[in-house]
């Protein structure tokens, strides 16, 4: 088959982006909370290969930074001090995936810091900020979306398996759901959630409230898988030989909505890491210190942010590859979905 | 009639089954306006006492209910501890700027989807087509919240356009047409982003129902008689995807209604959006509660009247023939 390939590319360049999130210690040079009160809002350094001199040098270097002459807040290259790039140096300490401590990072400076994607209020570096707020946006996003999924599932299991009272009941509130705009109702939860909590307790409260939101909609599929697999000839014939409602719903039923779980997961996983970045750059979500990819945005509500500090707008273009990469999975999946369809009503007509 | 009937007094259970979540979930909180009050040192713990009886807020919840369901029928919608004032008028003054730029961004949105998603489903697999999908399929991957900032940015960094806010300092003074040109240039901006991030998805939508009649057999049957395509197109393809495209109107509402919470914000639009948002951060419950019940009631009548068009548009519908 054709099309599978299409969404297994997909699926890689999604593994390797999250790959890249994952180990955001090995890949960033600093601790994302890591202070340096003495450059603020430094812009991005430039590595060079060529010195003021003229002279070609193969290890890549930065200049260190000075005040320029007469100001504050203007920073300047020293040209008279440069600083080389290490690769596969050792600088501070964390736990690869939270577990294995490493001290490990993919580029370092000895002498200064260095800021490829500048620094912010505080002097922290942005690649760091950026790197580690993916874990916590992509991490909302996907244990969030996993949590719809289970509770659309069961919810649209039951309502389809079962029918009768409870199908109408569990509709009419799941139409609810769906009628109300998502961000008024992610608002309305959280609304009545306590509001400064610490950075774990937040994170669980973001993905319940998230999780609770979007369960409507793979419902509503799944319901309407369901009710057409039970009365698929083989579904009846297995009841017939006398198999429990348990054992139906494992072995012949729930397979049957692999495919349309699947492609809902890859719809909700970048809603939901939109919904924890709305959240968050709106205040509502992980507090300070804990970079998240909404809470690095926020600073842009502040006037002189937005005019001055141009590299504050990256961890805008951070999420488009992520967002890309699950739209293409998507509609891979979609296409996938339809043709599989067609080759086995042909194939069920043939026989 | 019975259709709109039943339509009316389903839109009426929704928004009473919101009122009564909404008042549920405010009883769960932990924590009200009244909170920080007691933090504050100065403000005896009567005092707090006092107000929370003042304002009822130490009996049961169904005596709650009733009292908010009484004062919502005197047109006051409950008691803003922030404002200090009833919250109705409160809602009105930011919901009609929110309406203004829903409804404008609806409309314009609509009015570029229509003949885009036309054009694209008569083109189906050309030129036209496939540029138009890409266009659409790199509008979807952009967040809402990325496209306001992103045009913010272009706002602030051009100078073409003002730096948010919804009147320029000194409007009172301007004559009625310089407001009114005041507003607009206010307002372009974030009916822009409004309408941007509506844009992709009704014109897919469109191609979509477009296509699909376009290859229904009644219409190949007309062609073969040799009906104009034009005719062909605007009298009988048109009318007959006019259902699906009505239903997606009413959906389109709620879309707008969340995208213009996040532009109101970042845009500093004086709209529904940050006054939610400051009631949240400020637990002033019952404009949370009257917000929330205001963008319902916005919803319920974009979908009331998508149900008005389709039953004017769709004639099965008027026989009773099929119920949506």
């Amino acid at each position: 088959m054709i099309p599978r390939r299409s969404w297994t590319i997909w699926l890689f360049v999604l593994a390797a982006l999250h790959g890249i999130i994952a180990c955001a210690g090995f890949f960033a040079p600093y601790d994302p909370t890591e202070q340096d009160r003495e450059h603020p809002y430094l812009s991005p350094m430039r590595i060079h290969l060529m010195d003021a001199q003229g002279h070609f040098h193969f290890r890549p270097f930065i200049y260190a930074v000075q005040m320029h002459g007469g100001s504050y807040d203007q920073f300047e290259e020293n040209t008279e001090q440069a600083i080389p790039l290490h690769f596969f140096a050792t600088g501070v300490s964390y736990r690869l995936f939270g577990l294995v401590p490493s001290r490990l990072h993919i580029f370092g400076t000895e002498a200064s810091r260095i800021y490829l994607l500048g620094s912010d209020a505080y002097g922290r570096d942005q690649l760091s900020r950026i790197l580690y707020g993916g874990q916590i946006s992509l991490l909302a996003g996907l244990l969030g979306a996993g949590l719809t999924l289970v509770i659309g599932v069961a919810i649209g299991t039951m309502s389809g398996y079962f029918g009768g009272w409870r199908d109408g009941l569990l509709m009419r509130v799941a139409e609810l759901f769906v009628a109300l705009p998502w961000l008024y109702l992610l608002f309305a939860l959280r609304a009545f959630l306590p509001l400064s909590v610490s950075p774990v307790q937040a994170f669980v409260l973001i993905v319940l409230v998230i999780g609770a939101v979007g369960w409507a909609r793979p419902a509503r599929l799944v319901r309407g898988v369901v009710l057409s697999a039970k009365e698929r000839d083989f579904v009846r014939a297995a009841r017939g030989f006398g198999a429990t409602d348990s054992y139906l719903l494992r072995r012949h039923i729930l397979p049957e909505t692999s495919s349309v779980i699947l492609t809902q997961a890859a719809i909700l996983v970048p809603q939901f890491v939109l919904a924890e970045m709305t959240l968050s750059f709106l205040g509502l979500g992980v507090p300070e210190p804990v970079p998240s990819w909404g809470s690095l945005l926020a600073s842009l509500q502040q006037y002189s942010v937005l005019v001055s500090y141009w590299w504050m707008y990256v961890p805008v273009l951070a999420i488009v590859p992520f967002f890309l990469g699950y739209l293409g999975l998507a509609s891979a999946l979609q296409e996938d979905a339809s043709t599989e369809k067609i080759v086995r009503t042909t194939a069920g007509g043939i026989w | 009639m019975r259709y709109f009937l039943h339509r009316l007094v389903q839109a009426a259970f929704l928004l009473i089954g919101v009122s009564i979540l909404t008042f549920l979930f405010s009883t769960l909180a932990p924590g009200n306006y009244f909170d920080e009050m007691r933090l504050n040192p100065q403000i005896s713990s009567d005092t707090v006492a006092t107000l929370r009886a003042q304002y009822q807020l130490d009996r049961p919840l169904p005596v709650r209910y009733a009292r908010w369901v009484s004062s919502l029928l005197h047109g006051e919608m409950g008691f803003s501890f922030a404002y200090n004032s009833p919250v109705a008028p409160l809602l009105w003054a930011r919901a009609r700027n929110t309406l203004l730029l829903t409804v404008t961004a609806t409309l314009i949105a609509w009015a570029l989807a229509l003949p885009l998603g036309i054009w694209s489903a008569t083109t189906l697999g050309r030129l036209p087509d496939r540029a138009l999908s890409w266009t659409t399929a790199t509008l979807l991957v952009i967040p809402d919240l990325v496209l306001a900032l992103g045009l913010l940015i272009l706002a602030v960094r051009s100078g073409w356009f003002p730096p948010g806010g919804m009147v320029s300092l000194g409007f009172e003074r301007l004559s009625t047409v310089q407001k009114i040109g005041n507003l607009m240039w206010h307002m372009e901006l974030p009916v822009l982003a409004l309408v941007l991030s509506a844009l992709p998805v009704l014109v897919r939508h469109v191609r979509a129902a477009v296509s699909e009649v376009l290859e229904a057999p009644f219409l190949r049957a007309a062609a073969s008689h040799g009906i104009p395509r034009r005719t062909l197109l605007y009298r009988y393809a048109l009318r007959a995807a006019a259902n699906p495209l009505i239903s997606l109107f009413g959906f389109s509402v709620g879309a707008l209604l969340s995208g213009s919470l996040i532009v109101e914000v970042v845009m500093s639009w004086p709209g529904l959006g940050p006054l939610l948002l400051e009631a949240i951060l400020a637990r002033d419950l019952y404009v949370v509660i009257g917000g929330l019940l205001c963008s319902t009631i916005f919803l319920v009548t974009g979908n009331f009247l998508a149900d008005v068009l389709i039953y004017w548009a769709d004639p099965r519908i008027r026989t009773g023939a099929v119920t949506r």
